[in-house]
């Protein structure tokens, strides 16, 4: 679903056909959405076995009901600092790209949130470059702003987008 | 592609192969009616299907097939070779077809009366003459130019000849047909000239494989080609989809991790109710887990059923008489296995036929049986299937691949000739050499046995050759029985567990603490001394970070280390690690692409315990470890022969033992060394940046051995002193240890200059250092010969890196200007440049190619002294003959003869 899509002239707010539902993320202080349909499973952080060498993005593998899931660190991919106490206690989404499984770290998991195109917005352009490359647009919500999360973009590594990556002030 | 056509093509591929392997039967025993009853049903069936699903092509190829087929089985025809081939002939355009069928769902076009036309003659009783079998078999050829077709309805009837043609003559059209498809894409060529089928079944899937061995498994799986089973048990099976026996695997997998995460439950209680059921859970889930585990076995017959008909095309196609003898068809391995190995197999089978096995004349010559055997064994040993694929020929011809194998590069002339039979055969593995003379239609394109090598070793196989020359060669072939489930052992090192697969793990050894093994420190390299052999060492922990580990201050401290010995491509390297833990069956999982770009694993698995651990890669230890792949000269496994020749080689060096800059001992020959000397310290003088002393009314530079020892400034201070033109140079030493006579054998070459490499002596490993290095380090600017006399200049041939390292500064010391060379033709070469006084050759490794140096004008008749280090060479024609360790008689007898030489 791209962006452009999101934008389109609506002519009823609130048809339901208008409406999006968003599971909501905490990574860091900053509120994150993911859409409903393309999260698996979200599960607790049990047993992570870290991989030497493969950068700072891959948390590591873990066994997730018998296969193997590769965690993504979504605070290292977004460039934002480390959890002082580690890896421990942190949540997992569970997503699918082509057969392969992934999950990705975040503080917390919070409430599904069923959500109007129309508080949608692209993203600002004064947002980080990389910032930019894998949110998809914000919702303004009471209070406080949600960034969508495009999934795949998330799932590819850093280096590998075109944007360069800085560091983010928060 | 509807069901009914998949279910068709599937069919009859099995059939086809079936029929394929009857035939080549029915062409040896025509009589066999058995055969020939299978043979017809067969043919029967697949034309009767394609009327029914309405293939006309198929269907008429197949009839005229049957037709002729009929008359044999009637008895109104005997079975030749020319008629089996005209049926194998029409075997293959079924073939063809179906593949065509297979990618686009429907019948190509083509033209198949020459062949029906044929099949139809031949079914009338008319001799037959099969189409030419080289270099293009008859099914395959273009169809025939306009011009020719006229007179084509009767292929043994050549225009241009104005006659019949001969057995096995090839019509001059048919050969510009052929040569016209060579040259180029003939737009009127058949879908797939045999060429073309026979580079892409060979040659294509080699390259993918290497690529992707998974992914490429995956695609013969759709295909569904996988159920093939023997004839006779085809009714006690069923055809089952192979993603259901994937599924069902990876769901009893985790039946048994959830069973043992239960066992770990109910183990840590104390009286439990569930003790007994569970225990009965444990057994029919570890039966249940055998049973699935044997779905995926199959027989390795069925990647074997295409060979008799290869090996009787080959037969054909090179005028040889070739049987093909299986054993142990029914042995059985993982059908990924099993796809795997069926390239690498009949390529090997081809290069049996073609360059193991002689022609018939040659054979009969030797006293052979004009008919060769090719042999194929499979069996059980251990975790692992051996397969044999050995023949009675002519065996590998020791004396080509070592030339090959020097003038590729790819080992030096020195280590060549010390290498046993069997590593030089060994290098038929390696990329690039192909020793066929010719290159035939079937091999010998450079690119054979290493694609082999390289597709064994990516399933984690070995293969190795042994041969015999005049009675042929054997190639075994071990691979592990499953890719799937394989033996690893679970170590650790920085809090972490890995898996290293068992089939790269040679053993264990404990060292530190009070292990009879050392781990000793080389520059900061780490080796172990195991059986009197150095082998070098890399940490775990270096691999994991790919940074060398900090040891200055922990030292040897840390004292509970364990050594696992890998061995990966004949090289033996230890990795150490913090703790060994166990060996487990791992199920191997691909790692995810995300982590795929980190070479140091091949995969994770998940343990008992539920964790996930990766498993360690040990080609890319290898390479972390620094062992490359080329080199064969294993440390362990050293042949008897080879033994035996260095032995002869080798002799005992004087050696003097001291410590400089450091703990570890240092080493240089006694031979080099003037004087042994303690200076007081206080009368050494510094000038002009250098150390000097005065010494025996000379001024002498002092230098130290490692640029980072310090020269003592007061005390005694123990000098090697070494002569140089009547000018002395001394190395300032730490301490002088010992004396030492002993072989010499330097294990590892170091690329600091001033050491020439490391050796064991008196049980340490030891630096040999560089004499001529210091030497030039410390006299420098005094090395004119110009002053003294016309410089006398030798040419010094000697293979071996050290003696000629030690030869050419004692040389240069005594004045003369020394060329050191390795080979002969280099020696040569020198001399085309410069007349040399005299030529130094060795005459140890290759007497005959230094008696070149006799004869040969180049060197304008310059006295050749021979150079052995065996007490009972002969000094032959040579001027002259002196032993390597006899310093002084070297000098003077160079001394004389060149003397001799000038005053002439």
């Amino acid at each position: 679903m791209s962006a452009a899509a999101l934008k389109a002239p609506q002519t009823s707010v609130l048809a339901s056909a208008d409406t999006r539902e968003f599971v909501t993320l905490h990574i860091a202080d900053q509120l994150f959405g993911v859409q409903v349909g393309d999260i698996h499973d979200v599960f607790a952080l049990q047993q992570l076995t870290p991989v030497p060498g493969a950068g700072a993005e891959i948390a590591g593998i873990l066994n997730l009901r018998g296969r193997i899931v590769t965690a993504i660190d979504a605070r290292a991919r977004l460039g934002l600092p480390k959890r002082p106490n580690g890896y421990a206690g942190m949540m997992a989404v569970g997503v699918e790209r082509d057969g392969e499984a992934f999950g990705i770290l975040v503080d917390a998991v919070g409430d599904v949130l069923r959500l109007e195109d129309s508080r949608f917005e692209p993203n600002p352009v004064n947002l980080d470059a990389m910032w930019q490359t894998v949110s998809k647009g914000i919702y303004r919500l009471d209070g406080s702003l949600l960034i969508t999360l495009d999934i795949a973009r998330i799932l590819t590594p850093r280096n590998a987008s075109a944007a360069p990556a800085e560091p983010v002030d928060h | 592609m509807d069901d009914l056509l998949a279910e068709f093509l599937t069919e009859t591929n099995e059939f086809l192969e079936t029929v394929d392997n009857d035939l080549v039967k029915l062409e040896s025993d025509p009589t066999d009616k058995e055969t020939l009853n299978n043979i017809f049903r067969l043919v029967h069936t697949i034309k009767g299907t394609c009327g029914f699903l309405g293939l006309p092509r198929l269907q008429f190829v197949a009839h005229a097939g049957e037709t002729l087929l009929g008359k044999f089985r009637d008895g109104a025809l005997v079975a030749t070779s020319d008629t089996v081939q005209l049926v194998l002939e029409s075997i293959d355009r079924i073939k063809e077809i179906l593949a065509d069928l297979e990618q686009t769902g429907s019948e190509p076009e083509g033209d198949d009366s020459a062949l029906i036309g044929a099949l139809e003659r031949a079914a009338e009783g008319e001799t037959v003459v099969a189409s030419a079998p080289v270099p293009a078999p008859a099914p395959v050829k273009p169809p025939e130019p306009v011009v020719a077709a006229a007179t084509s309805d009767d292929p043994t009837w050549d225009a241009d000849l104005g006659r019949h043609l001969k057995p096995g003559e090839v019509s001059l059209a048919a050969l510009e047909a052929a040569f016209m498809a060579a040259e180029f894409e003939d737009p009127l060529a058949e879908p797939a000239p045999v060429d073309a089928t026979m580079t892409a079944g060979v040659e294509a899937p080699f390259e993918e494989r290497r690529a992707n061995p998974i992914a490429r498994a995956a695609v013969i799986d759709d295909d569904g080609d996988g159920g093939a089973k023997g004839g006779r048990v085809a009714d006690q099976t069923i055809r089952v989809n192979v993603d259901v026996l994937e599924t069902l695997r990876t769901m009893v997998s985790e039946l048994v991790l959830t069973r043992n995460q239960l066992l770990q439950m109910v183990r840590n209680s104390t009286d439990s109710e569930f003790k007994a059921p569970l225990q009965r859970l444990s057994a029919v889930t570890s039966e249940l887990q055998d049973s699935v585990m044997k779905t995926r076995m199959q027989p390795i017959g069925t990647a074997w059923k295409k060979l008799p008909r290869i090996v009787r095309d080959a037969a054909r196609d090179l005028g040889k008489k070739i049987d093909l003898v299986m054993d142990g068809e029914a042995t059985e391995l993982d059908r990924q296995v099993l796809e795997l190995i069926k390239d690498p197999l009949t390529h090997m089978i081809r290069n049996s036929c073609d360059h193991g096995l002689e022609v018939p004349a040659a054979r009969a010559a030797s006293g052979k049986n004009e008919t060769g055997i090719i042999r194929l064994n499979a069996y059980h040993e251990g975790g692992h299937i051996v397969i044999e694929v050995s023949d009675d020929g002519a065996g590998l011809n020791t004396a080509r691949i070592r030339d090959k194998a020097i003038r590729n590069g790819l080992v030096s002339e020195e280590q060549a000739w010390q290498m046993s039979d069997q590593q030089v055969h060994r290098f038929i593995f390696a990329a690039g050499l192909s020793t066929a003379q010719q290159v035939t239609s079937l091999s010998g394109r450079g690119v054979g046995m290493d694609v082999v090598r390289t597709n064994i070793e990516l399933i984690g196989g070995t293969i190795d050759v042994q041969s015999h020359e005049g009675r042929g060669s054997t190639f075994y072939i071990k691979i592990p029985l499953t890719l799937a489930i394989v033996s690893a052992l679970v170590v650790g090192t920085a809090d972490q567990r890995f898996a290293i697969p068992q089939l790269s793990v040679v053993e264990l050894v404990g060292a530190g603490g009070t292990s009879e093994h050392r781990v000793e420190t080389i520059n900061n390299a780490r080796v172990l001394r195991l059986r009197d052999r150095l082998l070098p060492l890399i940490d775990m922990a270096e691999i994991l970070t790919g940074e060398p580990k900090d040891r200055s201050g922990a030292g040897e401290a840390a004292n509970s280390e364990f050594v696992v010995v890998m061995q990966h491509a004949d090289k033996l390297f230890g990795v150490v690690v913090d703790a060994v833990f166990d060996t487990e069956e791992i199920v191997v999982k691909p790692l995810s692409s995300a982590v795929a770009h980190v070479k140091t694993f091949s995969g994770a698995t998940i343990l008992g315990d539920g964790s996930v651990i990766m498993i360690v890669d040990p080609a890319s230890v290898a390479k972390a470890a620094g062992v490359s792949e080329q080199r064969v000269d294993e440390p362990e496994a050293i042949d008897a022969a080879a033994v035996a020749k260095r032995k002869a080689a080798e002799e005992k060096t004087s050696m003097v033992l001291f410590k400089a800059g450091g703990e570890e001992p240092r080493a240089v020959p006694l031979s080099l060394v003037t004087r042994l000397e303690d200076l007081d310290a206080a009368t050494f003088e510094r000038a002009d940046g250098r150390v000097m002393v005065q010494y025996r009314g000379s001024l002498m530079p002092i230098v130290p051995v490692d640029p980072y020892q310090a020269i003592r400034d007061q005390g005694d201070q123990p000098i090697l002193v070494f002569s140089h033109m009547g000018l002395s140079a001394g190395l300032a030493v730490d301490a002088i240890i010992d004396i030492v006579e002993e072989k010499l054998d330097i294990e590892m070459s170091a690329d600091r200059p001033g050491v020439l490499g490391v050796a064991v002596l008196k049980g340490v490993a030891t630096e040999i250092i560089d004499v001529g290095h210091h030497l030039t380090q410390a006299l420098g600017d005094w090395d004119d010969p110009g002053l003294e006399e016309p410089a006398r200049h030798i040419v010094l041939v000697e293979r071996n890196p050290f003696f000629r390292n030690l030869l050419s500064p004692l040389l240069r010391a005594a004045g003369y200007e020394v060329e050191a060379v390795d080979t002969v033709s280099a020696a040569l070469l020198c001399a085309e440049y410069r007349k040399p006084t005299a030529v130094l050759a060795d005459i140890d490794v290759d007497v005959e190619s230094a008696r070149k140096l006799l004869v040969d004008s180049r060197l304008a008749g310059a006295p050749v002294v021979a150079l052995s280090g065996s007490r009972d060479a002969q000094a032959g024609d040579f001027a002259g003959l002196v032993r390597k360790s006899d310093r002084s008689s070297l000098l003077s007898t160079i001394d004389y003869i060149s003397r001799a030489r000038s005053a002439a």
